[in-house]
């Protein structure tokens, strides 16, 4: 592979009209990606590791993993607290970090950055203090029938507590949102509308925009779930004026157990917080406590500073790689990996794509007939491949689709067509065993 | 030794046969193929055990103090290995199902199906065939109560 490598980077180096090379430039430009990604060069079950389930979690960059590595063993003191320099140099990564998020996001200011432990949490704090400040019995909360589990069962409880109401705005069979049914879903009980904005399941993206105009022209916030989204996309939460937006650190390569809430102010200074103690106090009496300014008031108790800090690198990984050349041969190879798989999948006999729609991430779930799903995930795995099978936390997915469970292909920048044409080739293997 | 260790010994040396895990995994999805599929009736919730990757369902009869299991699952992989379990449980005594310590799973390659995080329905199902002879041999049924 190295020698293959050294002669594509001397092709293209050569080559000036980069049309005429594409296929050795994308390889090259993956290739040095995938030199960041020590986890990737190791075997499964004797094979070479081929790992596509990247929309549960990606693998980590080496200035992540440098960072985490640097921050445990030399600069390890409590955030915000003390008067030493370790601490002092403690804060300055953390709040680095929160600065790194707000430009990644455009998020006006640090205020309306919250360090969370991840989407999940993201959304119950949502869900817990606004249902709080101001949804009343007979209320209604609307999500998207795509949503996962972490943006259904909040509602639910939150709902539960005040006497409200869970409301879904349906799919189409493509699994496209059915924006013809938006109207109808929108009325004076509606308080929130949590939308998901790349299904986990079927990885379109989908038409937030419209859905955010509608929302406010009832003045109707919207909370966007975007675990998947913000891995995928540019996103610029003052451009799509959405009011709250959450997602993970671990699935856009930073640590595990890290999270973001983005909120508009308004709503963050009139919401109460979330969890009381340390850090999220501005005086503290027995008979009356007042709150820290944003975006403190959400962070209580000991934040995990080392991961959340770790957002600065897997950012700035992430803006790399969607710049200049090696931005367009990334966008290149994930589209040559998306039409690639479509197509593939199609070509099985008796097999269904969800979410087959042109607005596509490079997110495949599907089933073959004759086959269950865990029995090729399972063969897939004895033959090097990491893919997620079940219900991938969408229950109401499945149930939309007529099944309970279904195997995902997730890709990411570090992944190749090879990769692709290698999972197919397996999938075939598999299919004719299990038939 | 006991029946069910002799089994279980049988088990391991007729799978000590294949070299490599192709044709392990084509074996164990014959024998998945071959177990004749529950009825209707023996797929009823109150036999399912759920797991988030597939279903597995378990139907127990008893009959002159010996356990006899009919089980069925949508995975072939699965129902294969379900089909090893029953060989070496069926017609057994409760006591004896008890003191099973089934580590031939092990033996033969398969302990990542026993691992919680598979979730595929096999922990629960030996825990629910082991419920059932524990109550057996105190004189209940052992069914679930739900």
């Amino acid at each position: 592979m190295k020698l293959f490598t050294t002669f594509a980077a001397n092709l293209c180096f050569l080559c000036v009209n980069r049309k005429h090379c594409s296929y050795f430039c994308i390889m090259n430009a993956i290739e040095n990606i995938r030199k960041l990604f020590p986890a990737l060069e190791q075997e499964m079950n004797g094979k070479k590791l081929v790992y596509l389930d990247n929309a549960a979690t990606s693998q980590k960059p080496l200035p992540v993993i440098g960072l985490i590595e640097r921050m445990n063993s030399g600069i390890n003191a409590n955030v915000h607290r003390a008067m030493y320099r370790l601490s002092d140099e403690t804060t300055a990564l953390y709040e680095g970090a929160r600065e790194e998020v707000r430009k990644f996001i455009n998020a006006p200011e640090r205020e309306n950055v919250i360090f969370t432990s991840g989407t999940t949490a993201s959304i119950n704090l949502v869900a817990t203090c606004f249902c709080e400040r101001y949804v009343n019995e007979g209320d209604v909360i609307v999500i998207t029938a795509d949503s996962h589990h972490s943006n259904i069962v909040p509602w639910q409880l939150a709902c539960g507590r005040k006497g409200a109401h869970v409301r879904i705005l349906p799919l189409k069979d493509n699994g496209e949102w059915d924006m013809d049914q938006l109207q109808d879903m929108i009325d004076r009980r509606v308080r929130l509308v949590a939308a998901t904005q790349i299904s986990n399941v079927l990885g379109l993206i989908n038409p937030l925009d419209e859905l955010i105009l509608t929302a406010h022209r009832h003045d109707i916030p919207v909370l966007v779930d975007g675990a998947q989204g913000v891995v995928h996309m540019p996103v610029d939460v003052q451009e799509m004026d959405c009011d709250f937006y959450a997602f993970s650190g671990h699935k856009i390569y930073g640590a595990t157990g890290t999270g973001i809430l983005y909120g508009k102010k308004k709503w963050l200074e009139e919401m109460p917080p979330y969890m009381g103690g340390g850090d999220m106090v501005g005086t503290v009496t027995f008979e009356r406590t007042t709150y820290a300014p944003l975006p403190l008031k959400y962070e209580a108790g000991t934040p995990d500073f080392i991961g959340a800090s770790s957002f600065k690198p897997a950012l700035e990984f992430v803006g790399n790689i969607r710049e200049g050349e090696t931005g367009k041969e990334v966008a290149r190879s994930e589209k040559e990996i998306t039409e690639y798989m479509r197509r593939a999948l199609r070509e099985i006999d008796g097999c269904i794509l969800y979410g087959d729609a042109e607005n596509k991430i490079p997110l495949f779930s599907f089933n073959v007939e004759g086959c269950h799903a865990g029995d090729i995930a399972q063969l897939l795995d004895k033959m090097g491949i990491a893919v997620r099978s079940g219900m991938m936390c969408a229950e109401p997915v499945m149930t939309r689709f007529g099944t309970t469970s279904m195997v995902r292909a997730s890709f990411a920048p570090y992944n190749t067509l090879q990769e692709a044409q290698y999972l197919i080739d397996c999938l075939k293997k598999a299919v004719k065993m299990l038939r | 030794m006991n029946e069910i260790q002799e089994r279980e010994n049988r088990i391991v040396e007729e799978f000590s046969l294949f070299t490599d895990w192709l044709d392990k995994y084509e074996y164990i999805i014959d024998l998945g193929k071959s177990v004749p599929p529950l009825d209707e009736k023996g797929k009823s919730d109150e036999n399912l055990i759920k797991g988030c990757q597939s279903r597995v369902w378990l139907e127990c009869g008893e009959k002159d103090g010996r356990l006899y299991f009919k089980a069925d699952s949508d995975a072939i992989i699965t129902k294969g290995i379900i089909s090893l379990l029953i060989r070496v449980f069926d017609g057994q005594e409760p006591q004896d199902i008890l003191n099973a310590d089934l580590t031939f799973l092990e033996k033969i390659g398969l302990k990542e199906n026993l691992s919680p995080t598979r979730a595929n329905g096999l922990v629960s199902m030996i825990k629910q065939i082991k419920m059932y002879a524990l109550a057996h041999a105190a004189g209940g049924t052992g069914k679930k109560e739900n």
